[in-house]
């Protein structure tokens, strides 16, 4: 079994979701409110939506890079430590 | 459903992601362990995450929508009663012998407290089973992107196959975890508006309760009589087949989900992952049940009708989530939903593959085929062995179509195989004068106990055939006793291969010869040191935890009795 640190799987996971947030807020902002299902909501539903999963995936990257930091200083010199 | 450049960005943006885990992780596959156990280094938040969404594949999301549009409120059963008591008992009472015997699979341990030939029948049922179910998500998939896009069913099976082939195969069991959290996060992100904009349009709660009737909103106020509500059970039979014996079976004993808490890091983590797991399990409900039901009360009922070539015209409630997805989406959105179906089917997929080659590897290759070979050559085998079990699972896919019910089909395997074996568990970990021959035999008497009883009797108007009545027939006679539903028939199946299990492992017991009680400590509950944990928190110990979702789980069922 190996000891090294692993990928943190928040990167991932966070950087996903800042890429899609992005392309789907400004996807909303360009076209506008989409009327799908011939319902008239009045409701740019990308932009709103988008917005929320870039700021999920802020967080996400945000915890990841507070976990590395955290572990940086609790690791001994020279040793590595598990993490996920 | 059309498709922009944007919803397509997005699914090909997701899938670049998930091998790229894939190939992030191949550094860190130096042993088996870590191919096969993730190296058993994984923090309890991740595998109870992964607990959850191993079992979150086409079954859920296509299934629980059209169980939902059918049957309403009524599929919370699945959850409420079929998932949340199995999975607390898990993290209590069985985890500490999974994770304190050192097993590295859920056989290994039949091995470690019966013998060989219980090892040998359980990974060979399991290895069975798992390929079948990953076939389902492979054919699930591929029909809901051919109905909703018109994409090519052969396409789409060949090119996920190939997808959770290089990720499964280069980051082994963490790969597969690791995009079970991904996958998790997209189908609570990706399916949520739709379900809070579906409820709006239906006029709230009440709105809809008011458009499907109030029957399709209660959950145990029908269940007096099988005549008295859509699924044709009644409460014993639920509780019994579905809470007792097929929930426990699957949660508490079927790899494909007790892998994922072996993968923790310690104790504590494995205690408490089927735990954490439970806690957004009791919502998913509302993610899945209600969109479903939504789509029941808001959409045309002809658009779910369908006719076959040459066939006749019926409804097919698995529409139910493709056409919200269509209602509510524009694009965009529509390429997250999407995304968010497409990870659930890749991951269940990965999930079954995972399970498989850890199964295969360690419980059949090992043990019977090369027991002394180098750690590094089952490295390589288990990555063998998970392209072999893609290729019979894509031929699996191809049977799957041959059933149009994916659910009581996944109920009719689950009530021969996994039905028995908690019986088999349940007597070897809490008794401690059951023996290797009562184990072995009691486990095939009620896998044969589940298919006598499928074969002598029937459900509803279903001919005589796969659905029942074969064996009777064989006799010239009809079935025994007719059920009023097919669930009623199937839970009751597991009934039957349960008691039947549990009697003769007895029985037999009785009259053979236990192992001796050196050999059983850490196996066995009177044997077996418990874990403490005054150390920690009060708030970290997994009792707690499981009185907060036990009482939640209770309040739940209260509130839609």
């Amino acid at each position: 079994m190996s000891t090294e640190t692993q990928l943190d799987v928040r990167w991932p996971i966070g950087l996903l979701f800042l890429a899609v947030g992005f392309l789907v807020a400004l996807y909303g902002l360009i076209v506008g409110p989409q009327v799908p299902g011939n319902l008239d909501r009045g409701v740019n539903l990308d932009l709103i939506w988008g917005i929320v999963l870039f700021l999920f995936g802020v967080f996400m990257v945000w915890s990841a890079r507070r976990a590395g930091r955290q572990q940086e200083t609790e690791r001994p010199a020279g040793k590595g430590a598990p993490s996920a | 459903m059309q498709l922009h450049w944007i919803d397509y960005l997005i699914i090909i943006l997701y899938s670049a992601f998930v091998l790229g885990v894939g190939f992030a992780l191949k550094k860190y596959m130096r042993t088996s362990l870590d191919f096969f156990l993730s190296g058993r280094r994984i923090p309890a938040w991740i595998t109870g995450l992964a607990f959850i969404s191993a079992n979150l594949g086409a079954l859920e999301l296509m299934g629980m929508a059209a169980s939902g549009a059918k049957y309403g409120m009524l599929t919370s059963h699945f959850y409420w009663v079929g998932a949340i008591p199995a999975m607390l008992f898990l993290g209590l009472f069985m985890m500490p012998f999974y994770y304190g015997s050192r097993a590295r699979s859920v056989p290994e341990y039949l091995r470690l407290r019966y013998d060989e030939k219980t090892r040998g029948l359980n990974a060979v049922a399991f290895a069975c089973v798992t390929v079948l179910v990953g076939g389902i998500d492979m054919y699930a998939m591929a029909l809901i992107f051919k109905l909703m896009l018109g994409w090519s069913i052969h396409a789409t099976i060949i090119l996920s196959a190939l997808v959770v082939l290089v990720y499964t195969a280069l980051g082994g069991l963490t790969s597969s975890i690791y995009n079970e959290v991904l996958q998790f996060f997209l189908i609570v992100l990706g399916i949520l508006p739709m379900a809070v904009l579906g409820v709006m349009e239906a006029g709230g709660w009440q709105g809809l309760v008011t458009r499907l009737g109030a029957d399709h909103a209660v959950i145990w106020r029908n269940l007096g009589s099988p005549q008295s509500n859509p699924m044709g059970v009644e409460w014993f039979g639920l509780v019994m087949g579905l809470g007792f014996v097929l929930s426990f079976g699957y949660w508490c004993t079927d790899f494909l989900v007790v892998q994922r808490a072996m993968a923790a890091r310690d104790m504590g983590s494995a205690q408490r992952t089927p735990l954490i797991g439970a806690i957004p399990k009791m919502f998913i409900p509302f993610l899945v049940i209600v969109p479903g039901m939504v789509a029941w009360a808001v959409i045309p009922h002809d658009l779910f009708t369908v006719t076959p070539p040459g066939g006749v015209a019926h409804t097919d409630f698995n529409f139910a989530l493709p056409l919200m997805l269509a209602r509510y989406y524009p694009s965009g959105m529509l390429g997250v939903g999407l995304t968010a179906l497409l990870a659930g089917f890749i991951s269940g997929m990965a999930g079954n593959i995972t399970a498989f080659n850890t199964v295969v590897t360690y419980d059949l290759y090992q043990s019977y085929i090369r027991p002394k070979a180098e750690d590094r050559h089952y490295l390589r085998t288990g990555r063998v062995v998970t392209a072999i079990g893609i290729i019979i699972m894509v031929l699996a896919a191809y049977l799957a179509m041959q059933y149009s019910n994916i659910m009581d089909y996944l109920q009719l395997i689950f009530s021969f195989v996994n039905a028995p074996l908690f019986a088999t568990f349940l007597l070897g970990m809490f008794w401690k004068r059951a023996t290797p021959n009562g184990a072995f035999f009691g486990l095939l008497s009620g896998i044969f106990g589940a298919a006598v009883h499928n074969g002598l009797t029937l459900s509803g108007t279903n001919p005589v055939g796969i659905k029942g009545g074969w064996l009777a027939a064989m006799f010239g006679s009809g079935p025994l006793h007719t059920y009023p539903s097919e669930m009623a028939q199937n839970f009751w199946s597991a009934i039957f291969a349960w008691t039947t299990c549990f009697v003769i492992t007895i029985v037999i017991s009785l009259f053979t010869k236990p192992r001796e009680e050196s050999e059983l400590g850490g196996l066995v509950y009177a044997l077996t040191k418990k874990p403490s944990y005054h150390a920690l928190h009060w708030i970290q110990r997994p009792a707690t935890l499981a009185v907060f979702v036990g009482i939640v789980v209770i309040l739940l069922n209260w509130i839609f009795r």
